[in-house]
């Protein structure tokens, strides 16, 4: 949860900014003693808790500990670590710090995420004795995941290495250069003993080697977290309300300002409208503009079909609507996040289902050594390309904070997040002054009727392997069944729409490019299209893949090439065998067989209509086809 | 501590910074060589207060329960913090509450809480639910005293959800009220029994919330967990959201927090008006909860409370 501008007011009329911290570090390098000495300095202890606590103390037969005083839970006590977030509020000079306790525990990793999501500023705390370890390194990395920019490091416990100032030089050298590296610069390096209470409100002449600034002193330059007023309009859409006449989309502004009039553009879909009115209650409508971080609800000037999940942004100025994006990711899950591995993806108010497709760089933060390309383990940090199952609007970290992050969620509960560093992955751009124009049905009416999800099932095989006889009983069965096949057969568009092209390579690759494309808009709206064509590259197909993204679905028609050359149903072999067909593809021995197919079919050593179940097998087992029992399982 | 004095308003900066500058340069160069006209100058967005900003994020909140959870209700105990969150719900959703208000009934609160309740159920036209808690008879035997009082409202919770199957619960509990409450997600899954593990939390952050509990459980939603004690008077004061005339004070005495009558004290107050009750908080570091007896039994009783599905 991030609470944007901050300005709480004091009695006198000042406004004080409000500044939210979170304290991080290795357990047991004296977080908890920090704040316990920083909420007795800046007086701001309730009363009687610290007799209190003492008291406690004194029951068990313990000494008091600093630590106590967050340790409100029994069971915390108990085991001596801190278990969770806590949220405690004290003053500084000119600032009102909210303070977030972040614990050190490693199995704990996923709620010093959650306190440290919300801040705006952090305290990196060392053991000046143990020096930087693991968990020092991991909660920097973190920091810079979560886009916490202000650092200031406390060296604690200095009164156990005699207030050395080697020593404090050593640890500060080696932390400032962990953090530059990430991008973080830290804002102080400060010695301090938290116990004893040096360096945290005051400097004491065990520090007079030191000149820079105190905790308090450091905690009272931070700056909030202000609302991204000058970047680009991103409202992304909670939902859409008609509690009464009016038909209200409703949401968040995360940057930007909005105003009635404007002109507005709705993601991924590209459809443009007016803001007619701005709603409010009890008073409507508002006039004037709204900037980032109101929450807001607008009308529209025409009927368009607007639902959750949708960006809102300034015609000119839109994020991009994407199916695929690389993204730098925390993993919190026990299990690892592997390659392949189907996913729920939360950016903004859009969920959709998606692909793990690429690995790469992943490590854990804590070592920053083997480094490795196949999963993500817990705790661990690494960059995934995604490909989503429908489009979403998406800006990169680096356009929009707010809309370049995402969060991963496996069995419904969050289990990692980060930030977008690419949309699309290095696929074309699409030209800001072409505006597509959607189709009036939506996918899922489409596919609700034929009973299957657009898909490009692609024929690649050698001449004469029976491409097109397949792909025909294919798109005659699908059809019978109801659904909505259509035929793009190589030959048939080189007649017409590739009639332009010869069979060079840059030829044949843009003749794979255009039937992609084609095959590709056909799914996009529901149907599912049959692409027969000898596609002998591994390149070209690889291109068609990235196209058609998930709906792509390839299957190698490998028969033998004898076999091939005794059908010769177009007479082309016996051509180019006479030297009369030059570039024939079966012959130059130029086909490069794809390596991992959805399915490979050798119709030498099957009847047509085996071939064609297999198919139909392959598209339900992948999502294409609708199975009944599949249905009713997932309404339960 | 966020003490909204009469003349903040004043400090209230009303003109963004502009800091891309883009609103400026909007106005034409024979335009700009003379004062900017007052309308020009108003298409600038006013920019954001403290209360704003809590406001907004609470809206954000609602809205999200409302759109991620199939049956949400807002447990209305009738206090300053859930009148607060009725009224921000009509905020989200535009002079609407589109579910539920479930008042569980110990039948032990004041009467000016329950002629409150039969006021403001009709005036605001909440869909409001009356359900009633056990007998104290039937309430674990071996807490203390005011502690099992109060567990009550736990069973009675308990009934309620088991006879409507909310699955979500909208509740009005601050971070800065207690400190096993600061352990709060905004969205926080309770199991079947309606317990709270406080130590298997998922995470959440960048206000993506996880909604979907597992089957027979339920969550419970937090529209204000992010708002400190004086937030909820100031907001009251600005939004003139009507309030119960116990927490002004009488006879050098009011009460800070309204629970049942045989459980809450109250605390000795001049503050007779919402501005006195701020200028008394800025202060004070007497603990809001101090008047209520069941804190301070043992030193975990509100941690077992919380474990057992009280809030």
């Amino acid at each position: 949860m991030l609470v944007p501008t901050s300005i709480s007011a004091t009695p006198n009329g000042t406004t004080r900014p409000q500044v939210r911290i979170v304290i991080v570090g290795h357990v047991d390098h004296g977080k908890s003693t920090l704040v316990g000495r920083l909420l007795h300095e800046t007086g701001s202890l309730p009363e009687g808790k610290l007799e209190m606590l003492k008291a406690v103390s004194a029951r068990r037969g313990m000494p008091f500990e600093w630590s106590f005083l967050l340790d409100a839970l029994q069971t915390e006590r108990d085991q001596g670590i801190t278990i969770d977030t806590t949220q405690i509020r004290f003053r500084t000079g000119s600032r009102d710090i909210v303070l977030i306790d972040a614990p050190g525990h490693a199995e704990f990793l996923r709620n010093m995420i959650t306190g440290a999501s919300q801040a705006d500023g952090a305290v990196l705390i060392i053991d000046a004795l143990e020096g930087v370890r693991d968990q020092t390194r991991r909660h920097g990395y973190l920091l810079h995941l979560l886009g916490v920019k202000q650092v200031a490091v406390v060296v604690n416990k200095m009164d156990r290495v005699d207030f050395s100032a080697d020593r404090f030089n050593e640890i500060s050298d080696e932390i400032s250069a962990h953090l530059t590296d990430l991008g973080v610069t830290p804002t102080a390096v400060i010695p301090i003993s938290a116990r004893d209470g040096d360096g945290v409100a005051e400097r004491t002449p065990r520090t007079r080697w030191y000149q820079g600034p105190t905790v308090v002193e450091a905690l009272d330059a931070l700056e909030p977290a202000r609302p991204l007023e000058a970047l680009a309009l991103r409202l992304p859409v909670q939902a859409i309300y008609k509690f009464d006449d009016r038909r209200i989309v409703a949401g968040r502004i995360e940057s930007g300002h909005l105003a009635a009039g404007d002109e507005i553009v709705i993601m991924p879909a590209g459809k443009i409208a007016k803001i007619k009115t701005v709603e409010s209650w009890p008073l409507t409508p508002v006039q004037g503009k709204q900037g980032a971080g109101r929450s807001v609800g607008i009308t529209l000037d025409r009927e368009l079909f607007v639902e959750r999940g949708d960006v809102i942004s300034h015609t000119g100025a839109s994020p991009r609507d994407t199916r695929r994006l690389r993204a730098r990711i925390f993993w919190l899950h026990d299990k690892p996040l592997a390659n392949g591995e189907q996913i729920l993806v939360r950016l903004g108010t859009r969920e959709s289902r998606a692909t793990v497709v690429r690995i790469e760089k992943a490590v854990d933060p804590g070592e920053l050594s083997s480094i490795e390309n196949e999963s993500i383990a817990k705790n661990h940090v690494g960059e995934i390309d995604i490909s989503l199952a429908q489009p979403i609007a998406a800006d990169s970290y680096s356009d929009n904070p707010r809309t370049g992050r995402l969060v991963i969620e496996v069995a419904g509960r969050i289990a990692g997040g980060g930030l977008v560093l690419s949309v699309d992955a290095g696929q074309r751009a699409v030209p800001i002054d072409i505006v597509p124009a959607e189709s009036a049905l939506r996918p899922d009416e489409r596919s609700a009727r034929y009973r299957h999800n657009g898909a490009v099932v692609w024929l690649t095989g050698l001449p004469g392997s029976g491409k097109s006889t397949l792909a025909r009983a294919l798109e005659r069965r699908l059809f019978g069944n109801g659904g909505s096949p259509i035929l793009l057969d190589g030959d048939t568009l080189r007649a017409g729409l590739n009639g332009d092209l010869g069979f060079s390579a840059a030829d044949r690759t843009e003749n794979i490019r255009r039937l992609a494309e084609v095959a590709t808009h056909l799914a996009r709206n529901g149907h599912i299209a049959i692409v027969a064509a000898v596609s002998p590259s591994r390149e070209d197909r690889a291109a068609a893949r990235r196209i058609a993204d998930t709906a792509f679905r390839e299957v190698y028609v490998a028969t033998p090439a004898e076999v091939c050359e005794s059908r010769d149903p177009k007479g082309h072999y016996a051509k180019a065998r006479a030297g009369a067909l030059k570039a024939f593809t079966g012959i130059g021995n130029d086909y490069q067989p794809p390596a991992s197919s959805e399915l490979t079919i050798d119709t030498s050593a099957r009847s047509v209509s085996d071939a064609a179940d297999e198919i139909e097998r392959m598209l339900a087992k992948t999502g294409i086809l609708f199975d009944e029992l599949v249905d009713l399982a997932a309404n339960i | 501590m966020h003490l909204l004095a009469p003349e903040t308003s004043k400090d209230r900066s009303f003109w963004t910074e502009a800091p891309d500058g883009a609103a400026v340069h909007k106005f034409s160069p024979d335009q700009s060589s003379t004062q900017p006209s007052p309308t020009a100058l108003l298409a600038l967005a006013p920019s954001m207060d403290h209360l704003d900003a809590l406001e907004a994020q609470s809206i954000y909140i609602f809205r999200e329960a409302f759109a991620r959870l199939k049956k949400l209700a807002l447990l209305w105990s009738l206090g300053k913090d859930s009148n607060v969150m009725i009224w921000l719900a009509r905020k989200a959703f535009f002079g609407h509450m589109p579910f539920p208000a479930l008042h569980v009934d110990t039948g032990k609160k004041f009467p000016e809480m329950y002629a409150f309740r039969d006021r403001y159920g009709k005036e605001w036209q909440l869909d409001l639910r009356i359900e009633p808690c056990p007998p104290l008879e039937t309430i674990d035997p071996t807490l203390p005293p005011a502690a099992r009082s109060a567990a009550r409202k736990t069973e009675g919770l308990k009934l309620a959800l088991a006879k409507y199957g909310f699955d979500g619960l909208v509740a009005g509990i601050r971070r800065d009220e207690e400190a096993t409450r600061a352990k709060e997600r905004v969205f926080s899954p309770r199991g079947t029994e309606g317990g709270w593990d406080v130590r298997d939390q998922p995470p959440e952050f960048w206000d993506q919330f996880n909604a979907s509990p597992p089957p027979g459980a339920h969550l419970r939603i937090h529209p204000i967990l992010h708002w400190t004690e004086a937030d909820i008077w100031a907001y009251t004061k600005r939004e003139n959201i009507p309030i119960i005339p116990l927490y002004l004070a009488n006879g050098g005495k009011r009460y800070r927090s309204l629970g049942d009558r045989d459980i809450t004290n109250p605390v000795v107050s001049n503050a007779a008006s919402i501005e006195e009750i701020l200028i008394e908080l800025d202060g004070t570091k007497v603990p809001e909860r101090s008047g209520r007896a069941l804190d301070h039994e043992t030193e975990d009783a509100f941690e077992r409370l919380r474990v057992a599905g009280y809030l």
